[in-house]
């Protein structure tokens, strides 16, 4: 079947069967392979994407169900080149080892910071506590994501 | 600003932030099949048959084959000893174990005819825990014909060993203290499950996998297919996450057959419950006799230990070696006597996994010091202080001498939890060393190229799997030659460009890549000078770029430069070589028990290493930290729960927990101790594994603190806490 939707701005047509999760959509139709696969049953945030502004586990979406929706993923975090505040953070505080569950804690955290623009460290713990990091670099992401909000930049942007 | 000691910004964090970073799953082949493994969900099975005509009529379907469509005999590989069939022949030997495999066009295709691969087989007993591995009437998990020559043949002791020195039976103790400690089956978890793609080429095959050890596999794949070397190419991305779980070859041996049986490009992504099917931690049992003078002193150490490995060797038996010969710790013992055994089971093949076998040791040997303690009256840090060596003495008669001032690590993590401050009720503190020995028999070869415009070019066959090897190479690339780091690319995980690399493993890149670095920019330097010499007008001062501008003129050229750097392979060494350098950890913990309902927080955790020198610091205790909380997960939480049948009941992310960011303590320090003493660059030692030798025994001690309740088979769940805390209780009263 085809459905249409919009993924990082870009209105997109996509053929998929009706048992395809968002997440094969997006690596295996867009080669949008920022967004990652790991646990495949929404446990550990790895593939977490926004669907309309919410953050969600594109694995346990179907993709039938993105029809006529907006999806934003890591790939669209960036404008021109230029990072978005939160991916600059992470870099700086070296909140960063593989990188494997990066996308997903990233996109978790743009999330949090708009729905909460200066988080204390009790609710970014809560609002990543959904993607797990097993270089558990856990105490530098909270660094990142503070620093990203004192840094006023917690305001969704669109 | 310096470049070595600065914590440069890590090599590839855009790309990660981006999601640019290509991990082996998120390479596109074109024209590749997708491939599915069909297994058997039970420890151990006699295959009668396998029917796979009805899965063929799958559309899409490439390819359906079993062992019998294998070459015969059946290849087998292995990094010690080739005993693992491509695909199981005649019987599966633990649970997971691939019958046969599926390529098709696309994933949905072999994903539905996988489904529909019918196999007749017959469940057989099983061989599971160390008591039915070491019971002479238990089947034989591996063929004795199969292990000829081998006297344990007709038995499930793959190796066993005994270290020591002393007399153990005739010494006197005022205390001896014995206990027996476990360890439980606990997986890798990186958040990247293992992918793997092969595709023809020119020369032969070319295999991707994200693999720590590209050099090894490449042998192991060569090896299994009767292939020169030289046919075969390994291109290894950037692993994510690696921990020892992505070492050692798996399905690559498997996956470079299909290609060049198909001669199509394969990919095989596997599931996070597959993963967990591929690798493991050993577990261990380890009955701990440890006598004491009534000062404290250890006068003997007296351990038995048996680690259950799954049912191919892999590297297991080299973990079993490596880390008994060590378990003593980092303390004096006058005699010592470590018996080992590597079992075999049917269970998933066990293999390296950060700490390599000595956090089950470090669990068993500090939890007996910190029993000493309590039992002469010593002060925890007060007993370790009495059996430390000094820097330089033999504490471990046949190795490398005690190589830092281990007392300091002592000192600095107690300080950090306020180690003689009162404490709140239900609270308590533990504190416990850990001591690994390194990379022994090893060699890494680095390639620096200067190029034309004066930029720079290393090649190196590490791995980067998050421990950011990248970064520290081009820093000490960058200090050597005098360029700037932005300047200098580094190339790694392609066999046909970088050259041999023993592993990235066993803390030693730092080390020995970086001596090699070190090295090949020697000989650019060298080469450097001799050029200015021979160019007329040219000076020590100026630039590259001028410099070999005026010596190569218009057809241009590079300066290239090899260097080498390792440890000697000693074949009288019961390991082939002593430890080119000893990590040491502490780790001191404040934690509160809850008495209702057992569960344990961690308020504070402290870690002290000693690094030699810190190259990137924030790196450092970056792996310090996550090795810390890795190791807080082996000791709270994380346990593969195995059924009668052998199958792992807690298979996939929703049952088997990590850390997650809400376990972290909620306070975590990290010292590093720099006396730049180590055998690496500018005086460093590996660091980064640890976190996880320390942390258990220090948690342990701290909930006895605590809670009243000693526990000696980890992890220490609420639950084991909360009976033994109502046990007590029962008796009390």
């Amino acid at each position: 079947m085809t459905i249409v939707l919009t993924v990082n701005g870009s209105p997109r047509t996509v053929e998929c069967k009706p048992h395809h999760s968002l997440l094969e959509v997006l690596r295996e139709r867009l080669s949008l392979t920022g967004t990652k696969e790991c646990c495949d049953e929404g446990e550990c945030g790895a593939c977490t994407v926004l669907l309309n502004g919410r953050a969600v586990d594109a694995c346990l979406v179907l993709a039938v169900e993105c029809e006529g929706e907006t999806v934003q993923t890591i790939e669209g975090l960036a404008e021109n080149g230029r990072l978005d505040p939160l991916q600059q953070a992470f870099v700086e505080t070296g909140a960063v080892q593989c990188g494997f569950c990066i996308p997903g804690m990233i996109v978790a955290a743009r999330y949090l910071l708009s729905t909460n623009p200066h988080p204390s460290e009790d609710e970014i713990k809560e609002g990543l506590a959904g993607n797990l990091c097993r270089c558990a670099g856990y105490s530098r992401i909270v660094s990142a994501v503070s620093l990203a909000a004192e840094r006023g930049q917690g305001q969704r942007q669109d | 600003m310096p470049i070595i000691g600065s914590s440069l910004s890590r090599l590839g964090a855009v790309e990660r932030v981006t999601g640019a970073q290509q991990y082996a799953a998120d390479i596109r082949l074109d024209n590749a099949l997708q491939v599915k493994l069909v297994s058997l969900q039970c420890a151990h099975a006699r295959i009668r048959a396998i029917e796979t005509a009805e899965a063929a009529r799958v559309p899409g379907v490439r390819g359906i084959f079993t062992a019998e469509d294998l070459p015969q005999p059946v290849p087998r590989f292995g990094p010690v000893v080739a005993d693992r069939p491509l695909l199981a022949e005649g019987e599966t030997r633990f649970s997971g174990e691939p019958v046969a495999v599926v390529v098709a066009d696309t994933h949905d295709a072999a994903a539905a005819a996988a489904r529909l691969v019918r196999v007749d087989f017959a469940e057989l007993p099983a061989v599971l825990t160390v008591a039915s591995a070491l019971d002479p009437n238990a089947p034989l998990v591996q063929d004795p014909a199969k292990r000829a020559r081998d006297p344990l043949a007709r038995t499930n002791i793959l190796q066993q060993w005994q270290f020591g020195w002393g007399q153990v039976d005739s010494a006197k103790a005022t205390l001896v203290v014995e206990n027996d400690y476990a360890f439980p089956m606990v997986t890798h978890f990186a958040i990247e499950p293992h992918a793997f793609l092969a595709a023809p080429d020119a020369n032969g095959v070319v295999v991707w996998s994200p693999t720590q050890h590209p050099y090894v596999l490449q042998r192991v794949v060569a090896s299994a297919l009767t292939l020169p070397i030289a046919r075969v190419r390994v291109i290894a991305p950037d692993p994510g996450g690696g921990f020892g779980g992505k070492g050692w070859p798996k399905f690559e041996p498997l996956m470079a057959w299909l290609a060049l049986t198909l001669n199509r490009p394969v990919r095989l992504v596997l599931t996070l419950e597959e993963t967990f099917q591929a690798a493991r931690r050993a577990s261990a049992r380890i009955h701990a006799r440890t006598g004491f003078t009534g000062e404290g002193r250890i006068v003997f150490q007296d351990l038995e230990a048996d680690f259950l490995l799954g049912a191919y060797a892999d590297i297991g038996a080299r973990v079993v070696s490596k880390a008994s010969y060590s378990a003593c710790g980092p303390y004096r013992a006058e005699h010592a006597r470590i018996v080992a055994r590597a079992l075999l089971s049917h269970t998933t093949p066990s293999t390296a996994f950060r700490g390599f076998g000595t956090p089950q040791a470090s669990w068993a040997v500090e939890s007996q010091l910190n029993e000493a303690a309590a039992a002469l009256g010593i002060d925890p840090v007060e007993i370790r202080r009495r059996n430390l060596p000094e820097k330089g003495e033999a504490f471990n008669p046949h190795d490398t001498p005690a190589d830092g001032e281990w007392t300091t690590a002592l000192t600095k993590a107690a300080a950090a939890v306020h180690w003689d401050s009162p404490l709140a009720p239900n609270r308590g503190r533990g504190i416990s060393l850990g001591l690994k020995s390194s990379s022994t028999a090893s060699r890494s070869i680095a390639i620096v190229r200067l190029h034309f415009d004066g930029s720079a070019s290393v090649l190196c066959g590490t791995s980067d799997m998050g421990q950011g090897a990248r970064t520290v190479l081009v820093q000490i690339a960058a200090q050597e030659l005098g360029i700037e780091p932005d300047r200098i690319a580094i190339v790694m995980g392609d066999t046909s460009v970088v050259p041999f690399d023993s592993s990235t493993s066993a803390s030693r890149s730092t080390v020995f890549m970086g001596n090699a670095v070190i090295d090949a920019c020697a000989s650019v330097k060298a080469q450097v000078r001799q050029i200015v010499e021979a160019t007329p007008g040219a000076s020590r001062d100026m630039p590259y770029a001028d410099l070999l501008a005026a010596h190569f003129g218009p057809p241009r050229g590079e300066v290239i430069g090899i260097g080498e750097a390792g440890n000697r392979y000693e074949p009288g060494h019961p390991l082939g070589g002593r430890a080119a350098f000893w990590e040491l950890m502490c780790a001191a913990c404040e934690v509160e028990v809850d008495p209702e309902t057992g569960e344990v927080t961690v308020h504070t955790l402290a870690l002290a290493s000693d690094v030699g020198k810190a190259l990137n610091p924030h790196q450092v205790e970056a792996q310090d930290e996550g090795a810390a909380v890795m190791g807080l997960g082996h000791t709270l939480m994380e346990q593969l729960v195995l059924g009668a049948d052998g199958r792992i009941l807690n298979l996939g992310s929703l049952d088997y927990r990590i850390p997650s960011i809400k376990d972290v303590p909620l306070e975590l320090h990290s010292a590093l101790i720099e006396n730049a003493d180590g055998p690496g660059p500018y005086g460093s030692k590996g660091a980064g594994e640890g976190g996880t030798l320390a942390v258990a025994a220090a948690i342990g001690a701290a909930v006895n603190h605590a809670a009243g309740v000693t526990i000696r088979d980890l992890p220490l769940t609420p639950e084991k806490i909360w009976m033994a805390r109502n046990a007590n209780r029962r008796l009390g009263d």
